[in-house]
């Protein structure tokens, strides 16, 4: 068993709207000095065997068909440590 | 001569489908209920797909409606060339399933739009919008929170340079890039908008406005004189 995490943010030039009310948001919270929020999402993909190489390659692919939109949506694979 | 067969499809969380098939009927067609885990579009000769919730629009709005059954059917039928029209959920499943550039998104105020809307004609050479004339400026019921259509510069540069911007708004209401409500692809036979002709087709119901009738009237000239 390992767990695969795939991390999906919006590309740098989409504006992303809920980032910035997010951002904004802040300040009025008391939180001072952030000057930029992107929000994103994350998956945590539990896979059976281990986490090869292979594995890691259907994970991608599940991202690319999937999990991310890649019109507008960048994704990252890392294995949980 | 039989009518003219339009498949209007539901998946779990469609709302509009009732109002597209009344929609068909209103100009004369023949509305062919198609169902989401049916992977078969029933010999229709045009497919529209409403709006709603599809799959709740978990994830992302049309990310899973993408690969219903149905969809494998109707994905490679709409590439060789089948008249889809998709309506606000259903533009999004068009854009998902990468058969229209692009993608939409929340939007730009976040907050849900439900308002009767002024759209430009833009582009007349589809089977959806050739009974408009190219420039007229029409009237239809948008409601949406993820209506804000974007793409690369690339693309948008791709789509203005060959007419494939079908529909812009008059004062843009969700931050849609170049004011885009609606495209079409190369070949012209899919079309996707955010506004909803289905709810501008009759007086009683269509106020301020029964402009949506022209979607319907073009799609079914186009089918009868095939």
């Amino acid at each position: 068993m390992a767990r695969v995490i795939v991390d999906v943010m919006l590309k740098p030039e989409i504006l992303d709207a809920q980032g910035q009310a997010i951002a904004r948001a802040l300040p009025r919270l008391g939180f001072s000095g952030v000057s930029s929020v992107r929000q994103g999402k994350r998956f945590e993909v539990e896979i059976e065997g281990p986490a090869d190489e292979a594995a890691l390659a259907e994970v991608r692919k599940m991202a690319e068909t999937l999990l991310a939109n890649t019109v507008i949506e960048d994704f990252t694979v890392t294995v949980a440590g | 001569m039989s009518a003219a067969r339009v498949g209007v499809v539901t998946f779990p969380g469609t709302l509009d489908d009732q109002d597209a098939a009344r929609a068909v009927r209103h100009a004369g067609g023949e509305a062919v209920p198609l169902w989401h885990a049916d992977p078969d579009l029933k010999g229709v000769d045009a497919v529209f797909l409403p709006g709603g919730f599809s799959y709740g629009d978990y994830l992302r709005c049309g990310a899973i409606s993408r690969f219903a059954p149905l969809m494998e059917e109707l994905i490679p039928a709409a590439r060789a060339g089948l008249p889809v029209l998709g309506t606000c959920n259903g533009f999004q499943i068009l854009c998902e399933a990468h058969l229209l550039p692009g993608a939409l998104m929340r939007n730009a105020s976040l907050h849900y739009i439900c308002r009767d809307q002024g759209v430009v004609v833009e582009n007349t050479a589809t089977p959806w919008t050739a009974d408009f004339t190219e420039g007229q400026r029409i009237v239809l019921p948008i409601k949406h929170g993820e209506g804000r259509y974007v793409a690369d510069e690339a693309t948008l540069a791709a789509l203005e340079a060959n007419g494939q911007v079908v529909f812009r708004y008059v004062g843009n209401p969700n931050g849609s890039l170049n004011d885009i409500a609606g495209i079409r692809n190369e070949a012209g036979n899919i079309v996707g908008l955010m506004p909803h002709p289905e709810h501008a087709v009759e007086d009683l119901t269509g106020a301020p406005s029964t402009d949506g009738r022209g979607f319907f009237t073009s799609i079914l000239k186009k089918l009868v004189n095939a």
